[in-house]
């Protein structure tokens, strides 16, 4: 064997470890989690996870609806802030900002999306909700997770939409300017459409984070298990019950956090395997 | 070859990840080590740490490790032999009289509300009314005319139990605005929320209040929440701070328990915002 296949085939089987011990890690934390929902599954049918009349595990009622749809909505409500937002600042910074402006707020959104989510949160907790509370409401609310999760989610929205317009072909922008459209029109529908798909693609991979997004939630979203009437109501999200509880549970409360631990991980491998399937589509 | 390299990769994965994984707990020293290990109430770790520093400096053969996770896994520790001493902040229940407790301090649990909030003295009754939900409203209990918002903890905290027992009243009865983990969480939420309400340790509430936060413990009945009153068993919400274990513990864990208890360690106990246990 000479000493280049040596080499090569050194460097494969390294690829195949870090391939292999990535996979394995996701697939092993996955059974660990399925293995110890197992023990609720046993004790308790699978239908009082919702028809229960609340979540209340040591005096054994089950319901975890009330905080699927808590992150549901928390979530919802940051992607429909973030979204906007982050594509009009993504077009600005394409189009109509001066190169130094430019550079200073793709520098500004690249620190924010780096700062720990415990410093928005504790910026949520001690700015955002008394703010609310002069509105309505205890202040730390189902609004205040929103806002703060959007915050979180934001600047990433910009740097993938600012990434998607630059790799934009550039024929279809001259082929636009040279049948005399306006900027603002080549924006709206010539880039926009074209871009779409791969946005889709990266607004899916922000709402699974935001999905995850734990302490944040845990210290502005005031946690009371309840499906909220109104923005201003407090709700707990499934990570944050799973972050608050899960230090002094046993039993079967213990497994019934695991379990919600199963059911946030279904949701996001559904997200992402939407957002595959959607990205093949948009390739073919 | 190809598939025996696969294996044989797998295989060190899952061992190196079973090995960090929940199934590694503290190791039980054997017989010749004289290692002690305390895990429970994150209420009683400070102090535990504290003693557990004092005794081994006093005694250098020993070795003992704190470690947290709540009175419950304190519990199921001492049980499964996984720890020699557990950690339990609250008297033992009927269903656990096969541990032995030593009470080694007591603690109040404090009902705080904002800095500005006028209202000083509550009763037992409106703290149940305003945690059931039937007082929406400061100006019910003599205060401004603002909403209350009611600052509960979550499931499995021994706070939680603690106001459970002296309302006598059902988790499920009570209605929240806001649920919080430990009692910092709580202090905090507290400090900026000038209508909320809360429970939380008193060692904890007097000391942050006597450094600045913006916050006020309210007096019970008339009885000032303090831990002077804890001391001399006044005030009614008050905790036992335990250490259990099970059968015989071993001689290092004897001398350890020992000296958790002894008298002249009552100024690492106060010093933590506790009540000595042996005070009259």
């Amino acid at each position: 064997m000479s000493l280049q296949m040596l080499r090569e085939k050194i460097f494969q089987t390294l690829l195949k470890i870090s391939a292999i011990l990535c996979g394995g890690i996701v697939i092993f934390i996955a059974l660990f989690i399925a293995l110890e929902s197992i023990p609720f599954f046993r004790s308790t049918p699978i239908y009082r996870l919702i028809t229960d009349q609340s979540w209340h595990p040591t005096e054994q009622l089950f319901n975890l609806a009330p905080m699927l749809w808590g992150s549901i909505y928390a979530v919802s409500l940051a992607i429909l802030i973030a979204v906007p937002i982050g594509i009009l600042v993504a077009i600005y910074i394409q189009f109509y900002a001066q190169s130094l402006i430019q550079s200073l707020v793709l520098q500004i959104v690249q620190i924010l999306s780096g700062v720990p989510s415990v410093v928005f949160g504790l910026w949520g907790l001690v700015v955002l909700s008394p703010l609310i509370a002069q509105i309505s409401g205890p202040g730390t609310s189902l609004l205040a997770g929103g806002i703060m999760l959007s915050i979180i989610v934001l600047p990433l929205i910009v740097i993938i939409t600012n990434a998607q317009i630059e790799q934009f072909e550039e024929d279809y922008i001259k082929s636009a300017l040279a049948l005399g459209m306006s900027r603002q029109s080549i924006i709206i529908r010539v880039i926009l459409p074209g871009i779409s798909s791969g946005l889709y693609a990266g607004i899916s991979l922000q709402i699974g984070r935001a999905l995850g997004e734990t302490m944040v939630v845990l210290m502005v979203c005031g946690n009371v298990v309840q499906a909220p009437l109104n923005p201003f109501e407090p709700v707990r999200a499934l990570t944050a019950n799973i972050a608050l509880e899960m230090a002094y549970a046993l039993g079967d409360h213990r497994s019934a956090l695991f379990v919600s631990g199963l059911l946030l991980l279904l949701l996001v491998s559904a997200i992402s395997m939407a957002q595959t399937k959607n990205r093949t589509i948009a390739y073919v | 070859m190809r598939i025996y390299s696969t294996l044989l990769i797998s295989w060190t994965l899952i061992s190196s990840l079973s090995a960090c994984g929940p199934s590694s707990k503290p190791e039980l020293p054997s017989s010749e080590t004289t290692r002690i290990t305390v895990t429970g109430s994150s209420t009683i770790a400070p102090l535990a740490a504290e003693l557990a520093k004092k005794f081994e400096t006093e005694h250098p053969e020993f070795r003992i490790d704190v470690q947290t996770g709540g009175s419950s896994r304190g519990i199921s520790d001492v049980r499964s032999s996984i720890a020699h001493i557990g950690m339990v902040s609250r008297a033992l229940y009927e269903s656990e009289s096969d541990l032995n407790h030593h009470l080694i301090a007591r603690d109040g649990v404090t009902i705080i509300a904002h800095g500005k909030n006028p209202v000083k003295n509550l009763s037992r009754q409106q703290i149940i009314d305003i945690y059931t939900g039937k007082i929406r409203n400061w100006s019910m209990v003599g205060g401004d005319d603002k909403p209350v918002t009611v600052v509960h903890k979550a499931e499995g905290r021994s706070t939680l139990e603690v106001f459970l027992a002296y309302t006598k009243l059902k988790n499920t009865q009570i209605k929240a605005d806001s649920i919080i983990g430990d009692n910092q969480q709580g202090l905090k939420l507290v400090a900026n929320n000038p209508n909320a309400i809360a429970y939380v340790s008193i060692g904890a509430a007097e000391y942050d209040a006597a450094h600045g936060l913006s916050i006020k413990l309210i007096d019970l009945d008339g009885i000032e929440a303090s831990t002077q009153n804890v001391r001399n068993g006044r005030f009614p919400i008050t905790r036992d701070l335990n250490f259990v274990t099970k059968g015989n513990p071993s001689e290092a864990t004897q001398r350890f328990l020992e000296f958790a208890v002894r008298e002249y360690n009552q100024n690492i106990v106060e010093g933590l915002g506790f009540v000595a246990a042996d005070a009259p």
